[in-house]
């Protein structure tokens, strides 16, 4: 048994919360800086060249790389050989969030739904445990912002709509969200598993490396195919024209109930924000 | 690309009219926040009859909620939020003599309708480029509804800030437009 202390966490936590959001992941940068050169439209161009000034200014004048600070989602792999000392993980991690958003500058975006009064420190997270081997804790941090959060979906799709179904729905979804969610867009996918194993997975698919090539042929064939034909909605970056809509789609799939075929797709904005750290 | 278009504020009918969709701008004067819950508090002083927290007449909203700004900042991160949600209440602001509104993403057919009979445009900033866009904005000030916290309406002035006229009131719609010219022949759409 390893012992780790809550205030550790609470650490951990509340750093990753500030890097998220001013210093925009390389892989990001790169992908910007690739769209720019092959890019046809004029405006899409531009706009390709001011994220990446954007970036820049954040990182360097420490300025959040966008107002909206985000959702604060958490996946933790909690080794089943740690034992947490001196409180709660939930409230270790909301502590962090509360520490992070405060002390960093960040927006406070959380709201009741029904009153819409702000709980004034970003908290609660939502928090996605897994418990694994070892004696350590993975938590990978993501800044979710509403507004490609909002183009969102999830269907239940019949077996028999099969692959075809699936991707007249992804990209279905791209083409109605347009210039909603800031793209260029990074879209998840989840296939399979129940109603909400499905939209996990969709999140989950978000955080992979951009650059990262399916291990599954079929999965691979399928992100490539999606990214095609996304991208061939014309909507480019901001929905204001152009062949870069999309930078790149990644899919999970799990096994799932012979009567369902569950959908889910989760699209993120060009603030493209995680981090990740293991205590 | 064409330079973009100076527009110094308030902007006058007249200006208004020669603005088309696709034109890039650099706005200069002063102009109000406001995202949804302030919308909704606008609207219902409206319904109340009450008096709004800043005249409406001939004034640009920004859809925008900023980041708390550092000590010995002017504001924040502050890039505009997403437009469609603020199309229920749009309308009865142009009505009351709105001219303009800075956001990112498409509009309602009543909304695009509203701005055609009152003579108002709506404008994109670039979405999420929030610390670049920041850096326009030379004075902010909260002016009412301070308890929404980042939803509170600021005054702010800003200096060449940059947009893209989206709507005009001639029927333009540069997202419609746009897309149309880079949009390829797919089975699924």
């Amino acid at each position: 048994m390893r012992t780790i202390k809550a205030s550790e966490i609470t650490e951990a936590v509340k750093k990753l919360c500030i890097e998220a959001a001013y210093f925009l992941n390389q892989e990001m940068m790169t992908a910007f800086k690739k769209a720019q050169e092959s890019e046809e439209s004029p405006i899409s161009k531009a706009i390709f060249g001011e994220l990446i000034e954007n970036a820049e200014i954040a990182k360097t004048e420490m300025i959040p790389y966008c107002q909206d600070t985000g959702f604060a989602v958490f996946f933790i792999e909690l080794g089943q050989g740690v034992r947490i000392e001196d409180g709660l993980l939930t409230d270790a991690i909301n502590e962090g969030v509360r520490q992070g958003y405060k002390e960093g500058y960040l927006r406070n975006s959380i709201c009741d739904p029904f009153t819409r009064k702000n709980t004034g420190d970003n908290t609660p997270a939502i928090i996605h445990l897994d418990l694994v081997e070892g004696d350590k804790i993975k938590i990978v941090f993501d800044a979710k912002g509403g507004g490609s959060e909002n183009m969102s979906r999830v269907t239940m799709l019949k077996p028999s709509d099969g692959i075809e179904g699936i991707k007249r729905f992804v990209i279905q979804r791209c083409l109605e969200a347009g210039g909603n969610p800031c793209p260029p867009i990074v879209v998840g996918v989840g296939i399979g598993g129940t109603f909400e194993t499905a939209a996990i997975l969709a999140k989950k698919a978000l955080l992979k490396p951009l650059e990262q090539e399916n291990e599954e042929p079929v999965l691979a064939q399928l992100e490539q195919d999606l990214l095609t034909e996304i991208n061939k909605t014309g909507h480019g970056a901001q929905g204001l024209g152009g062949r870069n809509f999309c930078l790149s789609v990644k899919v999970i799939r799990h096994p799932c109930h012979i009567a369902s075929l569950p959908v889910a797709v989760n699209i993120d904005c060009h603030a493209h924000r995680h981090k990740e750290t293991i205590l | 690309m064409i330079e973009p278009k100076i527009l110094t504020l308030p902007l006058t009918d007249e200006v208004i009219a020669k603005l088309r969709a696709g034109d890039r701008v650099l706005i200069t004067g002063t102009i109000y926040t406001a995202r949804d819950a302030a919308h909704a508090r606008l609207v219902k002083a409206l319904d109340a009859g009450q008096d709004l927290p800043f005249p409406l007449q001939g004034q640009i909203i920004y859809f925008v909620g900023p980041t708390p700004a550092r000590p010995g900042q002017i504001i924040g991160a502050a890039g505009p939020t997403t437009s469609y949600r603020m199309d229920a209440y749009s309308p009865r602001l142009l009505e009351k003599g709105l001219k303009g509104m800075i956001g990112k993403g498409p509009r309602s057919q009543s909304v695009k309708d509203a701005m055609v009979k009152h003579k108002a445009v709506y404008l994109a900033a670039t979405g999420g480029a929030a610390a670049l866009l920041s850096k326009r904005i030379k004075s902010a000030e909260v002016i009412a509804y301070e308890e929404l916290g980042p939803e509170a309406i600021r005054k702010l002035e800003v200096e060449k800030f940059p947009a893209i006229v989206i709507n005009d009131i001639h029927g333009g719609d540069l997202y419609e437009s746009a897309r149309s010219k880079y949009a390829l022949k797919s089975d699924y759409f």
